[in-house]
C-alpha cells in the first residue's frame, strides 16, 4: 500500500488538491466518464453544456457536501430532503404571504432549518435515539410542517433578482447560485483540512469512544454536525426556489438519497472516519455528468435511475477490492 | 472403596498460538460426582484449558478420553453432544425468549414439520425441577435474577445429558444467598454423579464447595490437593509461585508533596465504593485486584470517562472532580486506557492524525491547523518515544508495543500532572515491556503522578511505590513497596 492511496496524506504543497487523494478511484471514473461521452456525444465537451452540468449540481453539491460530514462521524441524515422543502416553504411564506423583505425570509428559514439539525442532533446524543431512527422522524415531521404551511400549495412571487440569481452568468459563466456552490466546497475543504473541528470529525468517524478519552467533546460536535447538514439542506433547498421561481412543499423527495450516493460514490465510507469533502464534489460530478450524459444519449429517465444504481454499486465494491489488497 | 473411572481425562494437553505455547501438558482426571477447582491467576491458563475440553479450542497435541473412548471435539457441538456442559461467566441466554426456547435454541424439538412447544416445556420443565426450581418454562427470561439465569443455563447443559459441567466464575455476579442457593444444587448435580470443574477467585468459597483443587501458574498444572479443606495462604502460594525474574527498572524516590488526592469515590451502579487515597508527586502508585474488582471502573471515573456518584478527586489540594474526559484532561490527568485497539488509537487512521487528536487544541492557532505542522510534531513525538513506524502509517500497521508508545506518545505531548494506566502492557511482548516501563519511570522523575492498574501481579510489585488492592469494588488496603508481595497482595484480592 502506497502513501497516495491513503485516506489523507501529509506532504505539504497542494493541499487543496490533496483533499481530493483519497477519490482517485471516483476521479479516474469521472475523467473514463467525461472521454466518454466526448466521444459518444457531438454535444457533451462544450463550455456551455459544462455551465449547464455545473447548474444541475448546484442543490445536490451544497446538500452533499452536509451529508459529507455527517457519513464522516458515522451518522447519517435522512431529512435533509424534507428539511430543504420546509425551508423553502418557510422562506416562501415569510415573504409573499407575510410580507418580509427576503433578506428577512431567507436567514429566518435557514434558522428554521438549523432547529430541525438540532433536535436531530439531540435525540441522537442525548436521548441514545439511532441517527437513522431520529432523522427518519425528522423527515417526517419537516415534510408534514412543510405541506401544513400553505396546505400543499405552491408559493409564487418572488422578486426578479431571486430567480435571476440562477440564470444570469456573470463574466460569461458564473451564476450567483454556482458561486454559492463553490463558496460552500471551498469553506467545507478549508474546514475539513485545517480547522481544530474538521480534524475531530475523522476521530469522531474512527472511534468514538477514542475522541471521547483524547477530550474532543464529540457531543456538541455531533449536534453541529447535524445542524450544518441542516442548514446546507435549507440552502440548497432557497437554490433550488431560485432555480424554480417558487417553492411547494412536495420538493426535494428523495433527495436525501441522491446526497448520500454522491457522498458513497465519492468514497467517504459509511463506518465513518474516512473520506470527505474531495471525493463527495467528485461523486456529485459524475452524478451530474451521468444525468447530462445520459439525457443526451437520450437514455429514458427510468434507464437512468437503473444506470446510477449500477454505478452506485460499482463504486462501492471497487473500493471495496482496493481496500482487500 | 474403588475409585469409579473417570468421566474425562486429560493427558499432556498442550496448545501454541504460533511459536507460543500457553498449555504447557496439562494432566486431569475429573471423576464422577465431584467438585474439582480450577484455580489460577489471571492468564494463568485456566480458561484455555475449559475451551478445550469444551470443543472452542483444539489443543496442539495430547490425548483426551471422554468415559474410556477417545475424544476430540472440533466444536463445541460435539463437545455438548458427548456430554459437556460449559457455563460461561457471561450468561448467553436470549432475554426475550422463554426458558423453554433458550433450553433448546437451535435444537428445537420438532414434530411433523413444527416446532414442539409442549414438548420443550415439558422437557425444561424437568430439568428445572431437577435443580429445585419452581418457575415455569414458559415465562420469558428476561426480568429473572442473575442466580436463576445461571441455574437455567445449567438445567439447559442438564436437558442435553451433561455428564460434566464446567462453571467460569459462577458466584461472580451472586449476593451470599444466591450463591448457597447454587451450591446446594450442585451438591445434589454431585450425588445424581455429575462431574464438575469449577472455576473461580473467590478462594474461601472454594473450600465450602471443592472436593478437589487444581492450581494451575503460566500455562501448566503446579499443584493438586486431594481436599477442599486448605489454607487459602497455602493455595495462594501455589497460585502465586515464583516465576523468572523480570527486569525492572529502578523506581525513583517520590516527593512529599501530595499531587492526586481522591476521597470516597464512588460509582453510581456500585462497581467500586468509598475509595480513598492519595498519590505523591513522583509517585507510582499501583492499582492491584482480580478481574470485576473494580480497578478499570475506577480509573476511568477518576479520568472522567465514566461517571462518579460520589467523592471528591483534588489536584493539588484543589477540587476538580472531572465529569468528562475534557475536563480532567484540562486539568492535566490523562488516561491510557485498558483497550488500546477500542480506546487508544484508531487503527485505520494514520499515527501523525492518532497523536494530533489529543492535542488539536495546542497545534492549532486561534483553530487553524496545517499537515505540516501536524507531521513536525507527531515526528518529533515518534522520535522521542522511539515508535518504530514514521507519520503517514496506519497505526493498526504496528505492533502492540508500538500502538501502546502512540498512546503515550499522544498524552505525554500535553506534559500532564497525573498520567494513569490501565494494563499497560496488556498484548506486549515481553521484550517491549521493559521500555514502557522506563517511561513511566521517566514520568515519574519529572514530577508526575503516576497510577498503573495492572493484573500482572509482578508488574504492579516490580514497579509501584504503593499498590493499593481492590475486592469486589471494595478498597481491601494500602500495602508499601516493603511490605508488598505477591502473596500478601492476593490475600487481600479474594477477601
Amino acid at each position: 500500500m502506497t502513501t497516495e492511496t491513503r485516506g489523507r496524506t501529509h506532504n505539504g504543497g497542494f493541499q487543496i488538491l490533496g483533499s481530493m487523494k483519497g477519490a482517485t478511484g471516483p476521479l479516474i471514473g469521472l475523467i473514463v466518464l467525461c472521454l466518454f461521452l466526448t466521444f459518444w456525444t457531438d454535444t457533451f465537451f462544450s463550455v456551455r453544456n459544462f455551465l449547464n452540468i455545473l447548474d444541475q449540481i448546484t442543490v445536490l453539491g451544497i446538500m452533499a457536501v452536509g451529508m459529507t460530514f455527517v457519513i464522516l462521524i458515522g451518522g447519517i441524515d435522512l431529512a435533509v430532503g424534507s428539511v430543504m422543502a420546509l425551508t423553502m416553504m418557510v422562506m416562501g411564506y415569510l415573504h409573499v404571504e407575510a410580507g418580509l423583505a427576503m433578506g428577512i425570509a431567507i436567514p429566518a428559514a435557514l434558522v428554521v432549518a438549523a432547529l430541525n439539525g438540532l433536535v436531530a442532533g439531540v435525540l441522537i446524543t442525548r436521548f441514545n435515539v439511532p441517527a437513522f431512527i431520529a432523522t427518519l422522524a425528522m423527515m417526517s415531521i419537516a415534510r408534514g410542517l412543510a405541506s401544513m404551511i400553505t396546505n400543499g400549495q405552491q408559493i409564487i412571487g418572488f422578486p426578479a433578482w431571486f430567480n435571476l440569481s440562477a440564470i444570469i452568468r456573470y463574466g460569461g459563466f458564473l451564476t450567483m447560485t454556482v458561486a454559492l456552490m463553490f463558496g460552500v466546497f471551498l469553506i467545507a475543504i478549508l474546514y475539513q483540512r485545517y480547522r481544530y473541528g474538521g480534524r475531530a470529525l475523522y476521530a469522531i468517524g474512527g472511534n468514538p469512544e477514542v475522541a471521547r478519552l483524547a477530550g474532543i467533546n464529540v457531543t456538541l460536535m455531533t449536534i453541529m454536525v447535524y445542524v450544518v447538514c441542516s442548514v446546507l439542506a435549507g440552502l440548497s433547498g432557497i437554490v433550488l426556489g431560485a432555480r424554480l421561481d417558487s417553492v411547494q412543499p412536495s420538493s426535494g423527495v428523495g433527495y436525501e438519497l441522491d446526497a448520500i450516493a454522491a457522498v458513497v460514490i465519492g468514497g467517504t465510507s459509511l463506518s465513518g472516519g474516512t473520506g470527505g469533502i474531495g471525493g463527495t464534489i467528485i461523486g456529485v460530478l459524475i452524478i451530474g455528468v451521468l444525468r447530462n450524459g445520459l439525457n443526451l444519449l437520450s437514455v429514458s429517465p427510468f434507464m437512468q435511475q437503473v444506470i446510477i444504481g449500477l454505478v452506485i454499486v460499482l463504486a462501492v465494491t471497487a473500493e471495496t477490492f482496493r481496500k482487500r489488497k | 472403596m474403588t475409585k469409579p473411572s473417570p468421566i474425562l481425562s486429560l493427558r499432556d494437553i498442550r496448545k501454541s498460538y504460533g511459536s507460543i505455547e500457553v498449555l504447557h501438558g496439562v494432566d486431569l482426571d475429573i471423576f464422577p460426582g465431584e467438585v474439582v477447582a480450577l484455580l489460577g491467576e489471571n492468564g494463568a491458563g485456566k480458561s484455555t484449558l475449559s475451551n478445550v475440553i469444551s470443543g472452542t479450542v483444539s489443543p496442539t497435541s495430547g490425548e483426551m478420553k471422554w468415559l474410556g473412548a477417545a475424544y476430540a471435539p472440533a466444536t463445541p457441538r460435539e463437545a455438548m453432544d458427548a456430554g459437556v456442559g460449559m457455563i460461561h461467566q457471561e450468561l448467553k441466554l436470549l432475554p426475550q425468549l422463554s426458558i423453554a426456547e433458550n433450553v433448546f435454541v437451535g435444537r428445537y424439538l420438532m414434530s411433523g414439520g413444527r416446532i414442539d412447544r409442549k414438548a420443550m416445556e415439558e422437557k425444561a420443565q424437568s430439568g428445572l425441577k431437577r435443580l429445585g426450581l419452581d418457575i415455569p418454562p414458559s415465562r420469558i427470561v428476561d426480568g429473572l435474577s442473575t442466580a436463576n439465569q445461571q441455574l437455567i443455563e445449567i438445567a439447559k447443559a442438564l436437558t442435553l445429558n451433561a455428564r460434566l459441567l464446567i462453571l467460569d466464575e459462577p458466584t461472580a455476579a451472586l449476593g451470599g444467598e444466591e450463591t448457597q442457593l447454587l451450591f446446594r444444587q450442585i451438591e445434589r448435580l454431585k450425588s445424581e454423579g455429575v462431574g464438575i470443574i469449577y472455576i473461580s477467585h473467590r478462594l474461601e468459597e472454594i473450600r465450602q464447595i471443592a472436593d478437589r483443587i487444581v492450581v494451575m501458574r503460566d500455562g501448566a498444572k503446579v499443584q493438586e490437593f486431594d481436599s477442599g479443606d486448605v489454607p487459602v495462604r497455602t493455595i495462594v502460594e501455589a497460585m502465586v509461585g515464583r516465576s523468572l525474574e523480570r527486569m525492572f527498572p529502578t523506581i525513583p524516590t517520590p516527593s512529599d508533596e501530595v499531587m492526586l488526592e481522591v476521597t470516597n469515590l464512588s460509582s453510581p451502579d456500585n462497581t467500586f465504593r468509598n475509595i480513598s487515597f492519595s498519590v505523591k508527586t513522583g509517585e507510582v502508585f499501583g492499582i492491584a485486584g482480580l478481574m470485576g474488582a473494580g480497578r478499570t471502573e475506577l480509573v476511568r471515573a477518576l479520568t472522567g470517562a465514566d461517571p462518579i456518584s460520589q467523592g471528591s478527586v483534588k489536584l493539588n489540594g484543589k477540587e476538580i472532580t472531572p465529569r468528562s474526559p475534557r475536563e480532567a484532561i484540562r486539568h492535566g490527568i490523562v488516561l491510557v486506557p485498558e483497550d488500546r485497539k477500542l480506546q487508544g488509537v484508531v487503527l485505520d487512521h494514520t499515527i501523525a492524525d492518532n497523536i494530533g487528536y489529543a492535542n488539536l487544541d495546542e497545534l492549532t492557532n486561534s483553530g487553524w491547523i496545517t499537515n505540516r505542522k501536524l507531521s513536525a510534531f507527531a515526528d518529533a513525538f515518534i522520535r522521542k518515544f522511539g515508535v518504530k513506524g514514521h507519520g503517514a502509517q496506519n497505526a493498526g500497521e504496528l505492533s502492540g508495543g508500538n500502538q501502546q508508545k502512540v498512546v503515550l506518545a499522544k498524552w505525554l505531548a500535553r506534559k500532564p500532572r497525573v498520567v494513569v494506566l490501565d494494563e499497560p502492557t496488556r498484548g506486549i511482548d515481553v521484550g517491549a515491556r521493559s521500555s514502557i516501563y522506563e517511561l513511566i519511570m521517566d514520568l515519574a522523575r519529572d514530577g508526575v503522578a503516576v497510577v498503573v492498574v495492572s493484573s500482572d501481579l509482578e508488574e504492579v510489585l516490580g514497579v509501584s511505590n504503593r499498590i493499593m488492592v481492590m475486592a469486589q469494588g471494595n478498597q481491601a488496603g494500602i500495602l508499601d513497596r516493603n511490605d508488598a508481595n505477591d502473596v500478601s497482595v492476593m490475600e487481600l484480592a479474594t477477601l
